[in-house]
């Protein structure tokens, strides 16, 4: 038989950006312990539509954990109590029958809300546009093979590349940081001979645009690390470092 | 009138047939000196090409009935390059004065987005999502072919060719398939430029591995990662572009029509999904390239957003949607598990590789295991039934999607299905964990062995995974020429929104593939040919009439979708349409059966208009009004897909219908009849769609009967 709990959920709610937001609680009852977080917000929101209340609005899209759109806040966790996941992958196994479960948006400065637990991430996008590419146009490059790249760097340049940009390290800072974040796309072209002709320029310009967002300074506490669905290492950002003082030291 | 038109396009062939075969005749009785011999042959040929000719022409001026792609002359291997060799090219001043629309960011719309950008041209280019990043490409798992035959397997652009062709089913056009081979390494060498981290092997060069239909490793892939990875690698492309300002982006906005003036595609109408604001956009060109319409089966391996709105947009403004009946069930995703679930998740193909699939032998092993009763390690290798090794010894566990997802089916429907709900069948990873140890298993499959045992609370390395097949892909689309442009001028279509190169079933790692050759490779080349003539065409205001009524109509629409306030949800109308689909037009189709669901389409198609309920402002940011407008195209997609099923009376690749079969269960082709793209036009809302049809000639490969057995 399917097993199910009951459950209050306790929910930010806010009408637009500008709106003065509140916490509302919502009860739940046999939620199978299958489903996963966002079917059990689901779940909520078809009962909503049927008082005819307007649903909870919260971003998602891939729901297996790789597109970096969903986020939440769930019991004071970034993407929630399970440790290496997104929100889209957290199950309801993880909650106890009885238990009330609080649900925010991203707080971060450089985050707004949008409405609901919907909020506008375009900040990442903006750092990325500064610099997190190597210049290259489509045609006229050499051979795959031209070049060949060391399986461990290769690897833990795959590894840096693995971030899906949700955001979740800046949540997660009290700082509110984009540091981790930044660091995983320094790092993984640093690792990688096309990625370092531009290393140095690249880390100045992104950190720059990430200050000039109104991000945080890094002051290495770690909780980016700690939250971050992805395991992103903090051994990028000491990678950021080296490649921003190279970049120092050549001005 | 059709009637007619096909009489004389009969009459024309049997009179031009005629010709040739009085001239062969003579020339049998004349050619008796050398120079007579040289002077009839001369005179044979001139007139096989006059029938030729007479019969093409017959074919064109039959206007509407038959459809032609605009195929360069010459023979296979030299289109490409003759086409881009006498196509016109637009001058580097004149690029800033055009403006070209890309909508979507998936593989394909990010990297025509970008390339389009470095070469000058001023572009506008939309998502869904907040971000670029996170188009639907992103999820694609297992890897990317290309013929680069750095295994040294026997690979080659003629090689992926012909299997791309086979594994389509012979449903795909030579050209545009030759062509996405010849470009398929220009793709590798691009992403490793841009720095996309692909799998490489101790001695530091790219690994590969293989893929279902066919014989060499040559996918190219980044963990379990890899469209990911090819996104990032497209999206900073992207970004660089839009940092210099040749590409201005647009996040969370939704195309809701496309504007055509005098004919020629001229611009979007688009819904800012902030604020509900409905705004026009004008673009010398438009590109779409929004991706797949499985989640018309409501479950799908899709993401959410993932629709087919755009592909009804153009349909309903005159462009052809072709072979909408063609979809994939991709054999290995996690099983149905509950009435809340709200999408399936993929196991990749690459799992394949290295797992191997089975059932039990006995029934009464299969009923235990359905009733908890035995568990699926205690059943020993003498009573498992590893069905696809023992019914195609050649491909084994990496026979294409198709077969395998029939497969699976059989043995369910035979009775020795597992699960509670007897609708999954095993794929085991016992047999590679003894042969080259877990560490290389989990080096290899780490991050879908951690995904499965999130979903199913069951882990991978010590029990056999459970899988059953789901709606993945959709090679049906858009119909394009071999420029990618659809039957409206300046009108194009790439990526999995087209129609162009899988013919009736896609192989693992093409899809990829064909997104990326169409956006970096093909579109920047063949949209030139076309903006050439578009130069002295000055930006045009969004103040015309055709914007006015284009965008009027998008607003009567979303006003009678506000105002029927009925009492039912857009998902649940959703999950019923996805149920008819998958009961009807899924993994095996029937007349009757197609019949029903046509019927049973429109019923809920009226339920939908009269009793959906959407809550909240249309001026404001309203997601259930933007899934009702998604759900309202994919109704006419079901209905196109059924109708379209119905037509095709043979079982090619994905579409297998029960009365075209071998008595061994394998599809069966019906060449004489079918060998043709099915065209749909538009004919007016509540009027049937007229079918047209692209004849496929097969100039370079013979058709056979696809055999993965020997
Ligand atoms: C789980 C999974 C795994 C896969 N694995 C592989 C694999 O290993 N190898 C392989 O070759 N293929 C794979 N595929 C298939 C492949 O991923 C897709 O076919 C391909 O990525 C489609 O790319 P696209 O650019 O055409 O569209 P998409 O990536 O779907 O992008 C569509 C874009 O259009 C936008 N859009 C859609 N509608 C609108 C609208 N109305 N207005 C504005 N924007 C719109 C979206 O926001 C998005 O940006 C996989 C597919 C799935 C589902
Ligand atoms: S570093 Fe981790 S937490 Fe930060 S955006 Fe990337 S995946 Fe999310
Ligand atoms: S919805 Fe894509 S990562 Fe969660």
């Amino acid at each position: 038989m399917e097993k199910t709990i009951n459950i209050k959920v306790r929910v930010w709610r806010q009408a637009g950006p500008k709106a003065k937001g509140a916490f509302e609680t919502y009860e739940l009852n046999h939620v199978s312990v299958d489903s996963s977080f966002l079917e059990m917000l689901d779940v909520l929101n078809e009962q909503l539509i049927h008082e005819r209340k307007e649903p909870i609005v919260f971003d998602h899209d891939c729901r297996e954990g790789i597109c970096g759109m969903c986020s939440l806040y769930i019991n004071g966790h970034p993407h929630g109590p399970d440790s290496s996941v997104t929100t889209c992958q957290l199950h309801m196994r993880k909650f106890k029958d009885g238990e009330t479960i609080t649900v925010e948006p991203w707080r971060s400065h450089a985050f707004p809300v949008i409405k609901d637990l919907m909020v506008d991430r375009r900040a990442y996008d903006k750092i990325m546009q500064a610099g997190g590419y190597v210049s290259v146009n489509t045609g006229g490059v050499p051979d795959a093979n031209a070049i060949p790249i060391s399986k461990l760097n290769a690897d833990e340049a795959m590894d840096a590349a693995s971030c899906i940009g949700c955001g979740a390290c800046a949540a997660a800072c009290k700082n509110g940081s984009a540091m981790l974040f930044v660091a995983a796309k320094v790092s993984q072209l640093a690792l990688l001979p096309q990625g370092q002709v531009e290393g140095a320029a690249r880390a100045k310009a992104m950190l720059s645009k990430m200050d000039e967002l109104g991000f945080g300074n890094c002051t290495n506490t770690g909780a980016c690390a700690a939250e971050c669905p992805k395991n992103i290492s903090l051994s990028h950002i000491a990678r950021l470092n080296r490649e921003y003082i190279c970049a120092k030291l050549q001005d | 009138m059709a009637k007619k038109k096909e009489d004389m396009v009969d009459t024309a062939k049997a009179v031009a047939n005629k010709v040739v075969k009085a001239v062969k005749d003579k020339v049998a009785q004349v050619a008796n000196d050398d120079a007579t011999k040289e002077a009839v042959e001369a005179v044979k040929e001139a007139t096989e090409k006059v029938a030729k000719a007479v019969k093409q022409a017959a074919e064109t001026i039959a206007d509407g009935d038959y459809v032609t792609a605009k195929i360069p002359e010459g023979p296979l291997a030299e289109k490409w390059n003759n086409y881009k060799a006498h196509q016109k090219l637009v001058n580097p001043a004149n690029k800033r004065r055009l403006d070209v629309i890309v909508v979507g960011t998936g593989l394909a719309g990010a990297s025509a987005a970008a390339s389009l950008g470095e070469l000058g041209f001023n572009v506008l280019n939309f998502c869904i999502q907040d971000s670029p990043r996170r188009a639907h490409s992103i999820a694609a798992q297992g890897g990317i072919n290309a013929a680069k035959n750095y295994q040294n397997d026997g690979d080659s652009v003629y090689r992926l060719f012909y299997d791309t062709i086979k594994g389509g089913d012979y449903r795909a056009r030579e050209s545009n398939v030759y062509r996405l081979a010849e470009v398929s390494n220009s793709i590798i060498d691009q992403c490793v430029a841009q720095g996309v981290p692909f799998a490489r092997e101790y001695g530091g060069l790219l690994d590969n591995r293989s893929f279902g239909g066919a014989q060499v490793s040559r996918t190219f892939y980044a963990k379990g990662q890899t469209g990911q990875q090819l996104l990032l690698g497209a999206y900073s492309a992207l970004s660089r572009q839009i940092h210099k300002g040749t590409v201005k982006m647009y996040t969370r906005y939704e195309m809701l029509d496309v504007v055509v003036v005098e004919g020629r595609a001229r611009g979007i109408i688009a819904r800012n999904l902030v604020t509900g604001k409905i705004e026009r956009f004008f673009a010398h060109a438009v590109v779409v390239g929004t991706g797949g319409y499985g989640n018309a089966f409501f479950l799908s391996t899709n993401a959410m957003a993932s629709n087919g709105s755009a592909a009804v947009q153009m349909y309903k403004k005159g462009a052809y949607f072709a072979n909408p009946c063609f979809a994939q069930i991709h054999p290995t995703c996690i099983p149905v598990h509950g009435e809340f679930q709200s999408k399936l998740t993929l196991m990749s193909e690459s799992l394949r590789n290295d797992g191997r699939i089975w059932v039990p032998k006995k029934k009464e092993d299969a009923e235990a295991i359905r009733a908890g009763k035995k568990k699926p390690t205690e059943i020993p290798d003498e009573d498992r039934d590893f069905y696809l090794e023992r019914r195609y010894p050649a491909f084994g566990n990496l026979v294409p999607r198709d077969v395998a997802s029939r497969a699976a089916k059989e043995r369910c429907d035979a009775g020795f299905g597992v699960n509670n709900t007897g609708l999954a069948v095993y794929l085991d990873f016992k047999y590679a964990i003894e042969r080259l140890g877990r560490d290389v298993v989990e080096a290899r499959y780490g991050n879908l062995f951690q995904m499965y045992e999130k979903i199913v609370d069951d882990n991978p390395y010590e029990t056999p995974m459970m899988i059953f097949p789901a709606i993945h892909y959709t090679m049906g689309g858009i119909w394009v020429d071999y420029e990618l442009q659809t039957s409206i001028k300046g009108l194009y279509c790439i990526g999995e929104a087209n129609f162009s190169d899988h013919g009736a079933n896609r192989l693992g790692a093409s899809a990829l593939m064909q997104g990326l050759a169409d956006g970096y490779f093909v579109l920047p080349y063949t949209i030139q040919n076309y903006l050439a003539d578009q130069i002295q065409v000055p930006r045009m205001s969004t103040e015309l009439k055709e914007f006015a009524e284009a965008e009027k109509a998008i607003n009567d629409k979303i006003d009678k979708l506000m105002s029927v306030q009925g009492k039912r949800s857009v998902d649940s109308i959703h999950r019923e349409l996805g149920l008819i689909m998958w009961d009807f037009v899924g993994m095996a189709r029937s007349a009757e059966g197609l019949r029903t669901a046509l019927k049973k389409i429109l019923d809920v198609k009226k339920t939908f208009w009269t009793e959906v309920f959407i809550p909240g402002s249309r001026n404001d940011l309203n997601v259930e009004l933007e899934k009702a407008l998604r759900l309202a195209d994919f109704l006419e997609i079901g209905e196109l897909m059924a109708r379209d099923a119905l037509n095709r009376e043979e079982s090619c690749g994905g579409h297998f219908r029960e009365e075209y079969q071998t008595p061994e269960g394998e599809a069966l082709r019906q060449d004489d009849k079918f060998s043709y793209v099915s065209c749909w036009k538009f004919e007016g809302e509540g009027q049937e769609p007229k079918l047209l049809k692209e004849k496929l000639e097969y100039e370079f490969v013979a058709r056979q009967t696809r055999n993965y057995k020997a």
